[in-house]
């Protein structure tokens, strides 16, 4: 028992842990010096703007910053009855430091987001102000109150009030469709204005679809490519690979000259009379369209983590199988497959993680009914301009990349991923 | 009980993989039951197609196999009931040694109980019992070896094929492996095809050996014969050393002939030689040619000392004899042959009926 207790020394004398230590520091800084500028590279490319973007997703300051009178004099005030004089004081002057700074526009726009009808009130408030009518010797509060009925509307002072907090997860609420009530309290958008549920719930659907076709289709391919002779296996991965290095957009384009009602695939479909030449199916503009391409697009991406592992399951395995008894099925069934399973974790992941965030393509053959939620977040940041709602809705689907992966690791396992 | 001599029958089986070479040519080997027989061969020899013709893998390009009388051409592999021990052992990685084991039991739809006895027994058969929840991965070399064999052995087939088993493991492993399957072989009397391209694992394990060149049986018969009475010089090349002479025949009479060499002439044993100027080429194993013979022999010449290398049990002397540079002997270091030192000239002597006329190389 001694021994385990008795401290390990080197010829020296010095403790031997303490030697090795110090013989493998030079190593050890050697290695993270190294891997210092992928480091910051990825804390510059990827952390740093995820970090912006969750900021932005969540900043509210605006009006905070606009309005610190107005909000240090609302602390007290108890958001049921119209507010005290001085709430109308601290936003009188707040008010004259933005006119005189040409923002209340800015004012305006954010408090209209929050209840209709701010638009106005603020434009006549500004007039009243620009004139200099309000009088600093009388009540604020009874000429602010004179110059709009809703300034007398104590809902007005309300949604001012509960634009106080510097952060809000407003946005986030608005990517499935909810908003905060007066109150505060959490309530639904109206039925038929409920339009980011439904995009949620189809990019799932085309992905979780995609991820199937892809697979059902890839992990024949790759189970020929494994075990085709070498000169057949090379052409046909350069099949497979060829399309992976044309260009995403030139692919979706020859798609769309396919599929289009009077492209190839419906000229054969007519010419082998299955369907009748006025009444050509649509198959771009809508699913259809979203899942031919995407799935072709995709499909190396299954292919390619199938064909490495399967390369590596040696054929003699199948022969034991078989040569002990199991008949073809059963051999592939009890042998085969499972061992691909490391294969199929690591490409359905991979084509289902692709094809959540998936943009160019639903974007050019999805039409109406085939676009995904990536399309709307395009949308709000390139049309509404709204960079902290698109911020939300790419941090929600990053959520549910994260959330996958979860289940993934719990059902299969990270450490059985195998890509290469 | 009589055994049946032609339990696995090849009838003038043809195998060619790509229509222009023949893999194996008409090949006719009858294999008796409960016989370990060996396929012995360089690489290329066409003795693994046999083994996958006979396990249903391949299929014949002509002629028929036969196990138990029965044509088998048509019967897939999986039907043939013949169990197969790999190069690589393919035991399944990802089931464990039990799983292994009960996977022929169970798509046989045998009762889990007697699926747990017969792992058990076939097991401690290879002395592993106490291992059934291992992984392959976890076992050693010899340990994946004998579950292979034990999983092959396990659902009491008729015949057993076993291609190069034991190529992976090293020496001394390998040595113990081949007395262990010699003995559950003569334990349990499954007949055996065995192929390797290691004559000294042929030699030690099997009842009869088919020597395998060039798609064709060479010669097929016990170790022994084998060794001491090759039919053809190929078969006196590839199992064990030999020391050669080629030459013409100058005399052929009563059992003897005499062989014309470039330097001098030698009696011999005519094996494939039929008459007077056959180009022959005569073999003699290092071991029958003796220095200082005391007995009279018929061959007796001096050669030169060129070359002695030490072996720990015996000494190897190559000399220069009758023109051939590359004639080894093999003495025992016990002898007294004391006057064995580099240039020295030696008489060597051999029985002319040991020395093999066989075909010209």
């Amino acid at each position: 028992m001694s021994s385990e207790t008795q401290q390990i020394l080197t010829t020296d004398g010095i403790p031997l842990s303490v030697s090795l230590k110090k013989a493998e520091r030079k190593n050890k800084i050697k290695a993270f010096l190294l891997v210092v500028p992928l480091l910051l590279f990825l804390i510059i490319t990827y952390i740093l703007p995820i970090g912006d973007m969750f900021m932005r997703s969540i900043d509210d300051k605006m009006v905070t910053n606009m309005l610190p009178k107005t909000f240090t004099a609302m602390e007290k005030w108890d958001g049921k009855e119209m507010p005290p004089e001085e709430v109308f004081v601290g936003f009188y002057s707040d008010f004259k430091i933005l006119v005189k700074n040409k923002e209340h526009g800015k004012l305006a726009q954010r408090l209209n987001k929050e209840k209709n009808g701010f638009n106005s009130i603020i434009k006549k408030l500004f007039r009243q102000v620009q004139r200099n009518k309000i009088d600093e010797g009388q009540s604020i509060k009874e000429q602010i109150m004179k110059v709009h009925k809703r300034w007398r509307d104590v809902e007005y002072w309300q949604a001012i009030k509960r634009t106080a907090p510097p952060y809000t997860t407003a946005k986030y609420l608005k990517g499935v469709d909810m908003y905060y009530g007066p109150d505060g309290n959490i309530l639904q958008v109206d039925e038929d204005r409920r339009i980011h549920r439904i995009l949620w719930l189809r990019t799932l659907e085309i992905a979780f679809f995609v991820t199937l076709f892809s697979f059902l289709m890839g992990y024949p391919i790759a189970h020929l490519l494994a075990t085709l002779p070498m000169k057949y296996s090379n052409l046909l991965m350069i099949c497979v690979l060829l399309p992976f290095w044309t260009s995403l957009l030139v692919r979706t384009a020859s798609w769309m000259i396919l599929l289009q009602q009077q492209g190839i695939v419906n000229d054969f479909f007519v010419m082998i009379g299955l369907v009748a030449d006025d009444n050509r199916p649509e198959m771009m503009y809508n699913k259809v369209g979203t899942y031919v391409a995407m799935t072709q697009i995709l499909l190396p991406f299954m292919v390619l983590p199938l064909y490495s592992v399967m390369k590596t399951i040696s054929p003699s395995l199948m022969r034991a199988g078989k040569s002990l008894g199991g008949t073809p099925f059963v051999a592939f069934w009890k042998i085969y497959f499972p061992l691909t399973i490391p294969g199929i974790g690591a490409g359905c992941l991979l084509v289902f993680i692709l094809a959540i965030g998936y943009y160019i393509t639903p974007a050019l053959v999805g039409g109406a009914s085939g676009t995904l939620i990536s399309n709307q977040i395009a949308y709000h940041m390139k049309t509404t301009l709204d960079w902290s709602f698109a911020s939300a809705m790419g941090l929600m689907l990053l959520t549910g990349v994260l959330v996958v992966y979860w289940i993934y690791n719990k059902l299969v396992g990270v450490d059985n991923i195998k890509l290469g | 009980m009589s055994k049946n001599q032609e339990f696995v029958k090849f009838d003038k089986v043809d195998k060619s993989y790509d229509g222009k070479v023949l893999v194996v040519k008409d090949l006719n080997l009858d294999i008796a039951e409960g016989e370990f027989i060996t396929m012995l061969g360089p690489s290329g020899s066409g003795k693994t197609t046999c083994l996958m013709m006979l396990a249903g893998f391949e299929t014949p390009t002509n002629g028929e196999i036969y196990l138990d009388a029965n044509p088998i051409s048509n019967i897939p592999p999986h039907k043939r009931g013949i169990g197969m021990v790999f190069q690589n052992y393919a035991l399944f990685p990802h089931m464990t040694v039990y799983e292994n084991l009960a996977f022929p039991l169970k798509v046989r739809k045998i009762s889990k109980d007697d699926i747990d006895k017969k792992v058990d027994k076939a097991l401690s058969m290879v002395s592993l019992s106490g291992f059934e929840n291992r992984m392959p991965a976890q076992l050693s070399g010899g340990q994946q070896q004998r579950v292979a064999v034990a999983r092959a052995l396990v659902f009491d087939p008729t015949v057993v094929l076993m291609d190069e088993p034991l190529g992976a493991l090293d020496k001394n492993l390998r040595e113990s492996m081949q007395y262990e399957i010699k003995h559950i072989h003569e334990n349990i009397g499954v007949t055996v095809v065995y192929v390797t391209h290691d004559q000294s694992e042929a030699l030690t394990m099997s009842n009869r050996i088919a020597v395998f060149n060039d798609g064709k049986v060479q010669q097929l018969s016990s170790p022994d014969k084998l060794y001491e009475e090759p039919v053809n010089s190929f078969v006196a090349e590839f199992i064990g050393e030999n020391n050669t002479f080629g030459g013409e025949i100058i005399d052929l009479s009563n059992g003897t002939c005499k062989v014309k060499l470039s330097h001098g002439e030698i009696f011999a044993n005519p094996i494939s030689v039929k008459s007077k100027g056959d180009r022959t080429t005569v073999s003699i194993r290092p071991e029958r040619a003796l220095i200082n013979p005391e007995n009279k022999m018929d061959n007796n010449h001096a050669g030169t000392i060129e070359e002695v290398i030490y072996h720990g049990d015996h000494t190897r002397v190559r000399l220069n004899l009758l023109g051939n540079s590359e004639f080894i002997l093999k003495v025992p270091n016990s002898s007294k042959n004391l006057d064995i030192k580099l240039g020295n000239k030696i008489n060597i002597g051999w029985n002319s009926q040991d020395a093999r006329a066989l075909d010209p190389k």
